[in-house]
């Protein structure tokens, strides 16, 4: 079939759905089982805070199965690539409970993992601290925060503003630790060839990068370094740099002189691959008595860790969402000793949506208006922060279209007015944003004597359908049906492109595979490259972003307080949507993260050890089948001439934005109860 | 993982005489949490003996009008069995509310009984533990307890027993059919259990090579069928009880309590008969506020710690609800 050029492309089937669904799609641990591979396990630190005395590496390598032990006294160096946490085994320092400490290699992944349970570690132990408070001593101003913002901005005098406003609202709301826990976790199969080459099969959002730094940890040519990832089963952010998997996998093959397999753990993924810091916000919103909004402050307070800094963009998007004159936003953190925080489905926007958004809640029932009509009224003209033009902004068409889809009752709240039996029933709305990000990237597209199609890009697919996404855009730009059309992807020989992050995967691979394909077409040619770094820099000043507005139903028992939402409603303005079909489940899935967020997640800090205490799948709880009910998805059709490329934003992350403040809204609007600390538990509402 | 053996039991005898034989051997049944256990380092044990093939998977009826379900029956098999749904529906709702279709369907009737705390610190081989390793101590008292006791506790340990199925065969007064070293005996379920006292190391009274063969469930009265399991959860399904109550209820002619059974789980070492409330209740008119009343009444003894103390309410209520439900009548 051939694919025309539509605001809304076909739903068609992923490419490699039949691989996966028959178990034919290899993963990065699946690759070279051969009788000579080795197996690594990972050794991790029972203390949080001190150093790795002496490691008794003789007492596991007395079995004939043991390999070898690596340590921070006989691991090789490896070279500085900027990023501490990739400097595995360098230094004895012990900087979080679950840092790793050592690598055992067996011959066997059982022999290596019960090495690992027996191997001797002296540790001197010191004391930490690992609990962030609202006025934690370390708390300091980070030079700028993720992944580039400016740390506090200001604007007018939103303090004076606040005191002037007829309606004020000042409430502090908090968020846990959550942890990304995608499917498949993080993995390593490293083979060196003779020629001092590496191949690394590995499960990662992004082969380019892992190239990069593992040519600089290494000591090679990026040339010498070949990074292969087809099928990759969920990052959520964790798997967008390389992490110790890969490193500790190419050095314990060096040493051994074998194939070596590694695997994270589920339990050692609490602490090794990232998660997203807890948070503690400060919200005031000053007002006038129609809603209009004169002062917004929005101060966030939030962790790092000692090893590396990650600075969470919590109030960024606070900037620019709503207009008001006078506007401050800030960021503090607290360094204390916990396992590095790193990316996690949109870091910075989610947690911010969830206060920010939550706030705006109260300040629709402090007014006595309807949410939705109160945000329309903030709806600025023009970016409130630059002062540029929006390339498209449909928030307003997306609340209009949710409200009517969801059938939500345009009036103010009166909680606690519906029940069924002994449930409480109510219903919430939040606003949702997430930016529009492009990164350079290159494709070749080439054509054979019998007019078959070849499109190449290092592109990763992490199961969003970005393989058959590009496919379709290929097939689209060549003018032939897909069937004429072969994509490849998910390897660093292939045209470099950047990672499947920031919701600009298909973005931007889409820009560079349509541009490749066009070409190609116009000039007859065989071959073409292209490359879209001209075209990035050439977009005009506008502030780019998907919006959306989401719709939820939440269900409180009276008896028990327990939390169900049996329907949501999602609509989105993310630009064209070029395969509905996977547009849709990454809408869904993007909602079900929210609710899981505000309902579920919880990664419950030790005080006492140091660690996150539930670390596992058993006990630290994400949403499962049973707790996602109706989820009604829809989009607004939106031609946006600004975007470049195919004219795609990006639809991996803005689904969890906003839910959570729309669960937590609901459950006020059943119970009259305002839980401004994240999960929502059933003993917050009992009673 | 240490290496271990694996034998395949053919008759329970021979099942108790392998365990005997070898100090640190364990049965498998479904292997739904021996299995994670082990693989946490929690369970180390040098031979597996399977009962599985052990031709206990039936589910027959007594000679005295009961039924006899065997150690082997898998959870989904009893839940979905027309007699117990008929007759004891709080047992088949308890089943059914535990776990996910795919562990019920792994999951044995003995295995079940036996399996051990979700406490976290339990889990953790890298942390202190009395139950795991006795006196190590016990972090959950200041660490992670939402999910532990609040009943019948000790200072060496607040773990919970985290069975559906057990609460309800508590509330039914069922009985354990055991084959042990010394010969075959039945104990009352609620005998089964201990409190953790000073050694929370054992669950149960059982010695390590006793085995489960049998669950005997008592002629069916009013009070059986006339029952329900509520469970109360964080999530809609696969997870374990945060609070949650078997009951039974029957009414004489006059609408007073003739009898009422009433078993709390999640709230203690094993499945809490909440006999007070029992008692307090019988003879008494079937309103909500005698609910109340004795709801109030059975958990006036609890002891709970910062995080837990909501499950006294929430046992309350689920007391009530379930008791409102039975009787028919409207709470407040």
């Amino acid at each position: 079939m051939t694919v025309t050029k539509a605001l809304t492309g076909p739903p068609l089937t992923r490419d490699e759905a039949i691989e996966k669904v028959t178990g034919k799609a290899r993963y990065a641990y699946e690759y070279h089982s051969q009788p000579d591979t080795a197996y690594a396990w990972i050794v991790t630190s029972p203390v949080a805070k001190g150093r790795v005395l002496t490691v008794d590496a003789d007492h596991v390598l007395r079995s004939d199965d043991v390999i070898a032990v690596l340590w921070h006294e006989n691991a090789p160096h490896l070279g500085d690539v900027g990023d501490p946490t990739l400097a595995v085994l360098q230094s004895p320092e012990i900087a979080y409970r679950g840092q790793l400490v050592a690598l055992v290699v067996a011959k066997t992944p059982e022999a290596a993992r019960e090495a690992a349970a027996q191997l001797p570690v002296e540790y001197e132990e010191l004391a930490h601290d690992v609990v962030l408070t609202p006025d934690h001593a370390s708390l300091y101003k980070p030079e700028k925060v993720n992944p580039a913002f400016e740390t506090d901005t200001e604007q007018g005098d939103p303090d004076r503003a606040f005191d002037a406003s007829p309606v004020q609202l000042d409430q502090t709301y908090s968020t846990v630790a959550l942890h990304n826990n995608p499917m498949e976790p993080h993995a390593t199969t490293a083979i060196w060839g003779e020629n001092g080459s590496l191949t690394l099969y590995d499960s990662n959002q992004g082969g380019g990068v892992v190239q990069q730094l593992l040519a600089g940890l290494f000591e090679l040519e990026k040339s010498q370094v070949h990074v292969i990832n087809p099928h990759v089963g969920g990052g959520f952010g964790s798997k967008g740099m390389p992490r110790p998997n890969v490193v500790l996998a190419a050095m314990a093959a060096k040493v051994t002189g074998r194939p070596v397999k590694l695997a994270v753990t589920r339990q050692q993924m609490f602490s090794l691959v990232g998660y997203r810091t807890p948070t503690i916000q400060r919200i005031r919103l000053g007002a006038e008595a129609d809603g209009r909004l004169n002062a917004i402050m929005h101060e966030v307070v939030e962790q790092t860790s000692t090893v590396k800094e990650f600075a969470e963009q919590t109030a960024v998007a606070t900037r620019m969402i709503y207009a008001a004159p006078h506007r401050r936003t800030s960021h503090r953190l607290a360094r204390l000793d916990v396992p590095v925080p790193s990316w996690m489905r949109a870091p910075g926007e989610c947690p911010g949506f969830y206060a920010f958004e939550s706030a705006m809640d109260e300040l629709a029932v402090e007014l006595g208006v309807d949410p939705v009509e109160l945000r329309i009224r903030n709806e600025p003209e023009v970016d409130p922060e630059t002062g540029n033009p929006f390339s498209s902004r449909n928030l307003v068409a997306c609340l209009r279209e949710g409200a009517r889809r969801f059938g939500w009752r345009s009036e103010p709240r009166a909680p606690r007015n519906h029940r069924e039996g002994r449930w409480l029933i109510g219903a919430g709305v939040a606003a949702s944003f997430y930016p529009t990000y492009q990164m350079p990237a290159s494709a070749t597209a080439s054509v054979d004597e019998n007019d078959h199609y070849t499109v190449d890009i290092n592109a990763t697919d992490i199961g969003t359908g970005a393989r058959t996404a590009l496919h379709q855009l290929a097939a689209e730009a060549l003018e032939v049906p897909l069937e004429q059309v072969t994509v490849r992807i998910g390897d660093s020989d292939l045209p470099a492109a950047g990672i499947a992050g920031g919701s600009m995967g298909t973005r931007s691979w889409g820009w560079a595979v349509t541009k490749a394909c066009r070409q190609l077409r116009e000039e007859g040619a065989k071959s073409v490259t292209a490359n879209t770094k001209k075209d990035i820099e050439a977009l005009g000043e506008y502030t780019r972003g998907s919006y959306g507005a989401q719709f939820v139903e939440v269900r409180v028992n009276q008896d028990t307080g327990e939390l169900r939402v049996p329907r949501m409603t999602g609509i989105f303005a993310a630009g064209r949507i070029v395969n509905a079909s996977t547009a849709r489940s990454q809408f869904i899935g993007g909602m079900t993260m929210g609710l899981s967020m505000a309902l579920h997640e919880e990664g419950l800090i030790d005080p006492v050890f140091g660690d996150y205490a539930n670390h596992d799948l058993a006990s630290y709880h994400v949403a499962g089948c049973a707790d996602v009910g109706a989820l009604d998805i829809g989009w607004i059709e939106e031609a946006d001439e600004h975007l470049g490329g195919a004219g795609t934003k990006g639809i991996g992350e803005i689904g969890i934005v906003g839910t959570a403040a729309a669960v937590a809204n609901a459950v006020f609007d059943a119970t009259g109860v305002r839980v401004r600390e994240l999960p929502i538990h059933l003993e917050d509402v009992l009673k | 993982m240490k290496p271990f053996a694996y034998a395949v039991a053919e008759a329970p005898v021979q099942a108790v005489h392998q365990l005997s034989a070898r100090p640190g051997a364990k049965f498998l049944g479904g292997g739904t949490n021996l299995v994670d256990l082990m693989r946490l380092g929690v369970e180390s044990p040098e031979l597996l003996v399977d009962v599985t093939r052990l031709e206990l998977d039936r589910i027959e009826p007594t000679a005295t009008g009961g039924i006899l379900v065997g150690a082997g029956v898998r959870n989904s098999d009893l839940a979905a069995d027309p007699r117990i749904r008929a007759a004891y529906p709080m047992l088949s709702q308890a089943l059914l509310s535990g776990a996910s279709g795919q562990l019920r369907n792994m999951a044995t009737v003995g295995g079940n009984l036996l399996q051990r705390t979700r406490c976290v610190y339990f889990q953790d081989v890298t942390k202190p533990c009395n139950k795991r390793e006795p006196g190590t101590g016990c972090p959950a008292r200041t660490g992670a307890h939402r999910d532990l006791a609040i009943l019948g506790a000790s200072e060496h340990c607040i773990a919970t027993h985290p069975s559906d199925f057990a609460v309800a065969l508590a509330a039914l007064d069922a009985r354990v059919q055991i084959t042990g070293p010394a010969g075959d005996r039945a104990l009352a379920l609620a005998d089964l259990y201990r409190a953790p006292d000073e050694d929370p190391s054992r669950d149960t009274v059982l010695d390590p090579a006793d085995l489960i063969t049998a669950v005997e469930i008592p002629t069916s009265r009013e009070a059986h069928r006339n029952s329900l399991y509520r469970k109360a959860r964080d999530r809609a399904s696969y997870a374990f009880a945060v609070g949650s109550v078997a009951a039974g209820l029957s009414l004489a002619p006059d609408g007073t309590i003739s009898e009422v059974r009433i078993a709390l789980g999640a709230v203690a070492h094993k499945p809490w008969r909440a006999r007070r409330a029992e008692s307090a209740l019988t003879g008494n008119p079937a309103t909500p506020e005698q609910f109340r009343r004795a709801a109030e009444l059975e958990l006036a003894a609890a002891e709970p710690l910062p995080d837990n103390a909501f499950k006294v309410e929430l046992s309350q209520n689920l007391i009530v609800a379930a008791l409102s439900t039975l009787a028919g009548v409207e709470e407040a």
